[in-house]
């Protein structure tokens, strides 16, 4: 692959020169320890408050809460997944294979959705679909009805609605990696398909999809823990999920202990089904072959085809990004008449990227080093596939139950760093953890690891293996290989996993709300102070600017994501 | 931009965002309250400005949802917290129960507010009221002294609008109606009252409002601000709209009066700038400030005699209801579990 080697030559050299020590097994072992450990201390300090025990708790939910939520949990993550997989899928395919007027505008557009918080969706579409909103009033008036009584049309304030939502806007989480993917893939497959008879649906389903079930399963994962662990949109619509019913345990009965234990029952469930899918996906190989003479050439329509293709493509950014978007755009103008620009916006501006900027820094290197572990052992030790999986556990606790597990271990940091400060110099320290922006960048860093810990380990399992081994036989070790191979070839995946987690940690509510320092605001926050007190139309700058803070990672994600031709 | 110019940029970013430098040393006691709060920044910013002209005390603020009481009681002893401010009375006894408030004795306070609104001992005190009112489409029957109890009445099956039960808002009078009639009345009236929903409890409290007007329902319960910051167009010339399209009455308990909460605060246990937290809790209850609770915020204020605002005063007077607050705190966890217990928001 000397196109992708050339693009990224300039990565290359650095790399090197930090030189195969650096890459040792010893050092792998020590950060993908330090990562696991990151991760598992807000874990076990939530094991250790669910032990504190919750009396009555489990009979309780048996009998009235758990049937209902467990249901409403299932169905609605059944079906974000249909919708994710079905929408990215879908449209990764129609940019890949086909070309039609408009197609390179859609290639980005369909990754804007990525750029809005859930709820924020979830309350413009209230607005714009409530039976008193623009919407309904003017099918009202257009079809001479005097009364709302008189059409009643399906209310989005339910588990359908909280689906298409989720659904419409979590997408891009699929579409991403399997665009990648579609890209990558070398004609030949395609084109045998074809010879053998295939129809370009048959192809689509029996050859591309299957190829591409590595980059699904990473893609539905991550949406699917998003839309597991929404609280905003899902409790706004109505909708009683399991992570609901964890809050109304903790905020509600000023039961920890019990929220706790919910949410770690949650998390090993997630962990049973990912493991099922992986397991299901071992046996298979996906090798890639080192000479790839040319890629899956598009399709090309025109006429009726090119239209109909443009129109579906257009559909999912339309509602997921176009419709709320627009809808925001237009209040944030009817109150920059009246209101003005708030001053602390710009302060604000500034604290959301640099807390984003760094946490993503960190996530990606800790992210790239642990994904690298199974490169370096001959044998693949069962327990380097364990600290990876360690590493990714934040992703599936929701986000406030996190920062709350967060606590303890900071406290105790901090207490110790004040101790051993008056042990030296005599006199103490303020909050270094708690008080100082560390925890937020903390918890951001454990949520999202998962994301740049998958796209690592995606990236480098495109590399065809017998690169690596060709620089073992030249002489180089294991670290050696990953410095020179593997990361050049890795960079566009890391680099998108990258810049998915600084969108996420610009979006990401209740963690940088209950763990930022005095005086700092960011945009979420004061999105939701806004939106807390039924004037979110008052944030809607707010709301607008987290849209264009993420617009360029987006931009930046597709570049890195396209192959060079 | 040299390699390692970039990367000694990237440090920097990293020491200023994550460095000690920004953590907040306990300011030093002359002229600065550190106050967290889960009061919206655009509901208090108004009263803090204020004070911080009148006083010469600068305010660093943050604002927590949820999980201030286990952010504070992390923090532990070096914690930065002086004033805990927070909404609904379970909040506010729940921060005395985690024993992250001290007591404060202080002569303003006890003068300006009354016994039933703040603890004996000094731990904490309520700072605005707000009562659970009725939104109701205009021209409905009955609304005249309607109340709470009535709200089950088959009567109005398939016309209420409210919020999700587990809310602080419903789930505080669930408890209060706990306090007055017993569990086995109050699980018969809930059963009735979502009997009557006309859609899944959900949503906010402008939403029933704005549900009236659409026609999907006739009637429900809401929080008394709301109807100034929608009728007084501060949210907007659609929040107008739903707003001026109800009927605004005060519901009671029979032989009782109308259910309230209150937004309230406590000074912490660790407080490092104890005097201005006091000073900030004295002006909070202060004749201007009060007034201000009611311009800016359209509460009721605590100290009697302070104005209402006209949008409210027109509403009628306030009977509020004799119930003690802190019986109703206590009864929160038990009104939570009915509210699951007869699939309330299902």
């Amino acid at each position: 692959m000397p196109t992708e080697r050339a693009a990224l030559g300039r990565l290359a050299p650095r790399l090197r020169a930090a030189g195969p020590a650096a890459w040792s097994p010893r050092v792998w072992a020590l950060v993908a320890g330090f990562a696991a450990l990151l991760v598992l201390a807000p874990l076990a300090s939530l094991a250790v408050e669910a032990l504190r025990g919750s009396s009555g708790l489990w009979p309780h939910l048996l009998a009235y809460v758990l049937p209902q939520a467990v249901r409403d949990t299932v169905l609605l993550l059944a079906g974000v997944g249909l919708v994710v997989v079905a929408v990215g899928a879908g449209a990764a395919w129609l940019v890949a294979a086909y070309e039609f007027p408009g197609r390179r505008l859609l290639d980005w557009a369909l990754l804007l959705p990525l750029a809005v918080p859930t709820y924020i969706v979830a309350y413009a579409y209230l607005d714009l679909l409530h039976p008193v909103g623009p919407i309904q009033s003017g099918l009202r008036a257009l079809f001479g009805y005097a009364r709302p009584r008189d059409l009643v049309l399906p209310d989005v304030r339910s588990l359908p609605g909280c689906i298409l939502l989720l659904g419409f806007v979590l997408y891009p989480y699929v579409y991403l990696p399997v665009r990648a993917l579609f890209l990558m893939q070398s004609a030949s497959l395609i084109e045998a398909g074809r010879s053998l008879g295939l129809g370009p649906a048959a192809v689509f389903r029996r050859v591309a999809l299957p190829l591409a079930r590595p980059a699904l399963a990473l893609g539905a994962s991550l949406a699917l823990l998003e839309a597991l662990n929404d609280i905003g949109a899902a409790e706004f619509l109505g909708v009683r999920t399991l992570t609901v019913s964890i809050y109304a345990t903790w905020v509600n009965r000023s039961d920890l202990p019990g929220a706790a234990g919910i949410a770690l029952v949650m998390l090993v469930l997630v962990l049973a089904l990912i493991s099922v899918e992986r397991a299901a996906r071992r046996r298979r190989h996906y090798a890639g072959a080192a000479q790839r003479s040319r890629r899956m050439s598009r399709t090309r329509l025109s006429g009726l085809p090119a239209l109909l293709a443009l129109g579906l493509g257009l559909a999912p950014v339309t509602v997921g990004f176009l419709l709320p978007a627009g809808y925001l755009a237009v209040a944030a103008l009817e109150r920059l008449g009246s209101a003005g620009l708030s001053a602390a916006i710009v302060s604000e501006t500034l604290a959301t990227l640099a807390y984003a900027g760094v946490a993503a820094l960190f996530a990606t290197g800790l992210g790239l080093v642990v994904a690298a572990g199974p490169l370096l052992s001959a044998g693949g030790a069962a327990w380097r596939d364990a600290l990876l999986r360690c590493a990714t556990l934040g992703y599936a606790v929701p986000g406030a139950i996190l920062a709350i597990g967060l606590m303890p271990p900071l406290s105790a940091l901090d207490g110790a760093l004040d101790a051993l400060s008056r042990q030296i110099t005599g006199t103490g320290l303020a909050l270094v953890g708690l008080g100082s922006g560390t925890a937020l960048v903390y918890a951001y860093v454990v949520r999202f690891l998962a994301i740049t810990v998958g796209s690592s380990e995606a990236g480098l399992a495109r590399v065809p293996r017998s690169l690596g081994d060709a620089a073992r036989v030249l002489g180089r070790g294991p670290g050696g290989a990953l410095a020179r191979v593997h990361l050049p070839l890795t960079a566009p995946a890391v680099l998108s996993g990258a810049l998915l987690v600084f969108v996420d940690c610009v979006k990401e509510l209740p963690a940088t709300l209950l763990l930022r320092p005095l005086n700092v605001e960011t945009l979420a926050t004061h999105l939701y102070g806004e939106a807390a007190r039924g004037t979110y139309e008052d944030g809607a700058v707010a709301a607008l600017l987290i849209v264009a803070v993420g617009l360029l990672p987006v931009a930046l994600l597709l570049r890195v994501s396209t192959p060079k031709t | 931009m040299s390699r390692h110019r970039f990367a000694l940029g990237l440090l920097t970013l990293a020491a200023l965002v994550c460095g000690p430098a920004r953590a907040q040393a306990p300011a030093p006691a002359s002229g600065e309250v550190n106050l967290y709060t889960t009061r919206e920044p655009g509901l208090i910013r108004p009263l803090l400005d204020a004070f911080t002209a009148k006083s010469g005390v600068k305010v660093n603020t943050v604002f927590v949802d949820k999980g201030l009481a286990e952010r504070v009681a992390a923090e532990g002893a070096r914690s930065a917290a002086d004033v805990l401010m927070t909404v609904d009375i379970g909040n506010l006894i729940e921060l005395v129960d985690k024993d992250l408030a001290q007591p404060v004795r202080s002569p303003a306070i006890e003068a300006a507010v009354p016994a039933s609104l703040r603890d004996p001992e000094g731990r904490w005190l309520a700072l605005s009221i707000r009562a659970r009112v009725a939104y109701a489409k205009p021209g409905l029957k009955g609304l005249d002294g309607i109340t709470y109890e009535s709200l089950a009445d088959p009567k109005y099956k398939g016309e209420v609008c409210l919020r999700s039960g587990q809310h602080p808002y419903n789930t505080a009078l669930i408890a209060a109606y706990l306090v007055k009639h017993g569990e086995e009345k109050a699980e018969a009236w809930l059963r009735g009252l979502k009997d009557n929903l006309a859609r899944k409890a959900g949503g906010g409290d402008r939403d029933v409002a704005r549900d009236i007007v659409a026609d999907l329902c006739d009637i429900g319960l809401a929080n008394s601000y709301y109807v100034g910051l929608m009728r007084s167009g501060r949210g907007g010339p659609e929040q107008k709209k739903w707003g001026d399209g109800i009927t605004v009455a005060l519901p009671v308990f029979e032989g009782g009066g109308t259910h309230v909460n209150v937004s309230g605060a406590v000074v912490a246990k660790s407080a490092p700038n104890r005097d201005n937290a006091v000073k900030l809790l004295e002006y909070l209850v202060s004749d201007e400030a009060q007034g201000l609770y009611a311009k800016a915020d359209y509460e009721y204020p605590v100290k009697p005699g302070a104005p209402v605002d006209p949008l409210l005063a027109e509403l009628g007077p306030l009977k509020i209801d004799a119930t003690p607050l802190v019986e109703i705190a206590r009864r929160r966890k038990a009104a939570s579990l009915l509210v699951d217990k007869v699939g309330f928001d299902k």
